[in-house]
């Protein structure tokens, strides 16, 4: 019998742990490397979303890319406008074909030749000259024969000096991506974007840090239990709902309340982002507050401080690297909220301090224009590099919020 | 004297508690005002949505195609549209997301730099904006493997270098990724260390311990993370505004590669883009309703499975 054992320990030590550390070895780094994947997959939004914007930095001197581009999107005149379209578009923007002709001389005269130094034979011949003719012609006699050519000449324009003009329009006010002579001016949907950023944040941030206050602080546990998932519950909303919820009814409500000109405009998207901000700082600030050690609060209420001051002035400042980061987190939902503003917002690139005009947020840009590009076409690009500015955005805050607020409260709860 | 200072001294006390309390209550209701406005604007939502949606609100609206350009006629295809790009997605995310969670709780080390960096790229793509992944949808799945895949076994022809429910569905999975992962994680952190020890300790390897202890214990993680990730991917709609949402399709996707309706873009686009608003707002805020009920009911389930673990790990 003794020896029997003795051989059953042979077995497992000899052949069976071998066997063992290989199925071991392979679990842990398939895990491991599926693991991976999470940080694969922001380095590839990244990469992809920047690669798409990347015709935006080739500053017109090297043709090769921009060639590329042209023939993949040589479908481009059939699938995308027939012919009547093209007419239409400086209409339906409210130009003057005047306006638009001036405009494309002044750009073509002062920035050009003087900002960038591109070779004036080869670019502005191919690509400036035909344009200004053709505009000319097509403003007096807008013949169907000029359209052809032009059609020609506002793809090179579009595809191949398309950086050098798109970056000096950048910093415009005019957002006008589809025209003959297309403007990308970002700022005003930064502008508009900020806008609604604040008021979405001056609405959901002192609310829902206070219901977090009363949540953590004042309310029986009893009460907790109930408030805690209800206000949760309002995460579970679609984004899509509460946009529409918006359009509506708010927009409605507000309309008759304040009697505004338009409908739709920063204050309902701002007001309805709110709505969507407000779990987000709730819960996370919840954590924060509930988070702060007992022995503070116990501190101050044996020094004789009633329950609202030890919240105010004891449990509050402590709390706030928290509530800082969920505040961050907050500015990060709204700015990058894309149905709520694309419903609720109006979006007209208006540039005004009224908060009760339309604007038109960068997220809201993408959603509503992206279907209408054509792969490769210079709004496609921009509408990419929108994209990754708003991830870069994001990243940031998510970065600040996790090391700098995290470091601070180890910090403080530390005593150092 | 000393009575005289203690006189004193319960006059200022007395002054300032008075002084206090009415402060205190004011601050203390300010804070309660909070709460019930935004409890009370929940339910306003609510009550609009169900009330103007219930006229509509039908078997008959759920089951039948929409008809007379939109203007009537269900949801039908919609509806199958959102369930079949939810279970694509599960499928996609799911696997995933538990073998990242059960690293990050069984094999990363206490302070290892790689788990860190997995933590922080799931919490970053929790906050990244649902448009971004739409582009990168476009970008990666559509432009790249898409169009990759159709020059290389396709002869170039369209097939999958364009919209359709398969790249929607995986965009999607990326954005509920994080939400997974954080659900099981959390599961898998109330499996007592015990257990795990107990394991060990009767010769079992880390991988079969795993597999026979930590795994089973998960499985109610998994089933709220995979609700909470459906309920979200349901409604969601700017990841699949260009990956897939199709305005209208006279029949339910039958392959991978077609485009699919979808209720929350259904919504969307009834709303902003129909040609008679007015005369569909009753659709609307039905179809509304119907996905405010499929969203609401999964999260309540979740909420209750997630309970039910953390009254167990106490």
């Amino acid at each position: 019998m003794d020896s029997q054992l003795q051989d059953k320990k042979k077995f497992t030590k000899e052949s069976l742990k071998k066997q063992f550390r290989l199925s071991e070895f392979l679990a842990e780094k398939i895990i491991s490397s599926v693991a991976f994947l999470s940080i694969t997959v922001i380095f590839l939004i990244f990469i992809f979303v920047f690669k798409e914007s990347l015709p935006l930095f080739s500053f017109g001197t090297n043709d090769k890319p921009k060639t590329e581009i042209h023939t993949t999107s040589d479908s481009k005149p059939e699938s995308y406008d027939s012919g009547a379209s093209e007419d239409l578009k400086p209409e339906s923007y409210g130009e003057s074909p005047e306006d638009l002709s001036n405009s494309d001389a002044i750009v073509q005269e002062d920035l050009k030749p003087e900002s960038y130094g591109t070779p004036p034979e080869k670019l502005t011949q191919e690509t400036y000259g035909d344009p200004k003719e053709d505009l000319s012609v097509a403003t007096s006699e807008d013949s169907s024969a000029s359209e052809q050519a032009h059609h020609s000449s506002e793809m090179v324009s579009e595809n191949s000096e398309g950086a050098d003009k798109t970056w000096s329009t950048f910093f415009t006010t005019e957002w006008v991506p589809v025209s003959e002579n297309p403007r990308f001016g970002l700022i005003a949907l930064l502008i508009g974007t900020l806008k609604v950023t604040i008021i979405a944040m001056l609405i959901a941030g002192p609310i829902s840090v206070l219901a977090a206050l009363y949540t953590s602080c004042f309310a029986s546990k009893r009460a907790k239990e109930i408030i805690k998932p209800i206000i949760e519950m309002l995460a579970a909303f679609p984004s899509v709902v509460i946009g529409f919820f918006a359009l509506m009814v708010l927009a409605t409500f507000f309309q008759d309340v304040f009697g505004y000109e338009s409908r739709l405009n920063a204050f309902v998207g701002g007001v309805a982002m709110a709505l969507a901000a407000i779990p987000i700082i709730y819960t996370i600030s919840e954590d924060a507050i509930s988070a702060i050690p007992k022995t503070f609060t116990e501190a101050s209420l044996a020094l004789g401080a009633s329950k609202w001051q030890t919240a105010f002035f004891v449990t509050l400042p402590a709390a706030t690297p928290g509530i800082f980061a969920a505040l961050l987190l907050g500015v990060g939902r709204v700015f990058g909220e894309t149905m709520i503003a694309l419903m609720a917002t109006g979006n007209a690139a208006l540039l005004s301090a009224n908060p009760f005009e339309s604007v038109r947020t960068f997220a809201a840009t993408i959603g509503s224009e992206m279907a209408e590009t054509v792969f490769g076409e210079t709004h496609y690009s921009v509408l990419f590099f929108i994209g990754s500015l708003l991830f870069i955005f994001s990243f940031a805050l998510n970065a600040i919020a996790e090391f700098y607020v995290k470091g601070k409260l180890i910090k403080k709860f530390q005593g150092k | 004297m000393g009575k005289k200072k203690k006189a004193k001294e319960s006059y200022f006390f007395s002054q300032k508690s008075k002084s206090t309390d009415i402060k205190g209550k004011f601050i203390v209701g300010t804070t309660l005002a909070a709460v019930i406005t935004i409890i009370a604007v929940l339910f306003v939502i609510l009550g609009i949505i169900i009330y103007q949606g219930r006229d509509k609100f039908s078997w008959e609206f759920i089951s039948s195609f929409p008809t007379n350009g939109m203007t009537e006629g269900g949801i039908f295809p919609a509806i199958i549209g959102t369930f079949i790009l939810v279970i694509l997605m599960s499928i996609a995310a799911v696997p995933f997301g538990t073998i990242t969670a059960i690293y990050l709780t069984e094999y990363a080390k206490e302070n290892s730099k790689f788990a860190a960096a997995v933590r922080f790229s799931v919490r970053t793509l929790a906050v990244v904006p649902s448009i971004i992944f739409g582009l990168f949808g476009l970008g990666f799945f559509i432009q790249f493997v898409g169009s990759g895949a159709d020059n290389a076994f396709n002869g170039g022809e369209l097939r999958w270098g364009q919209p359709n429910i398969l790249w929607a569905s995986l965009t999607m999975s990326l954005l509920t990724l994080p939400v997974i992962i954080v659900s099981v994680e959390e599961a898998l952190k109330t499996i007592p260390r015990e257990l795990r020890e107990a394991s060990l300790a009767l010769g079992a390897t880390k991988w079969q311990t795993i597999k026979k202890v930590v795994f089973p214990g998960s499985i109610s993680g998994i089933m709220t993370g995979t609700i909470l990730a459906i309920s979200r991917g349901a409604g969601e709609v700017a990841p699949i505004l260009f990956t897939g949402a199709a305005y209208y399709l006279a029949t339910l996707p039958e392959s991978l590669s077609d485009q699919f309706m979808n209720l929350g873009y259904h919504i969307y686009i009834m709303s902003t883009q129909s040609s008679d608003v007015e005369k569909t707002m009753p659709i609307q805020f039905a179809t509304t309703l119907v996905l405010l009920i499929l969203t609401l009911s999964l999260n309540l389930v979740a909420v209750i499975i997630r309970s039910r673990i953390r009254s167990k790990a106490k």
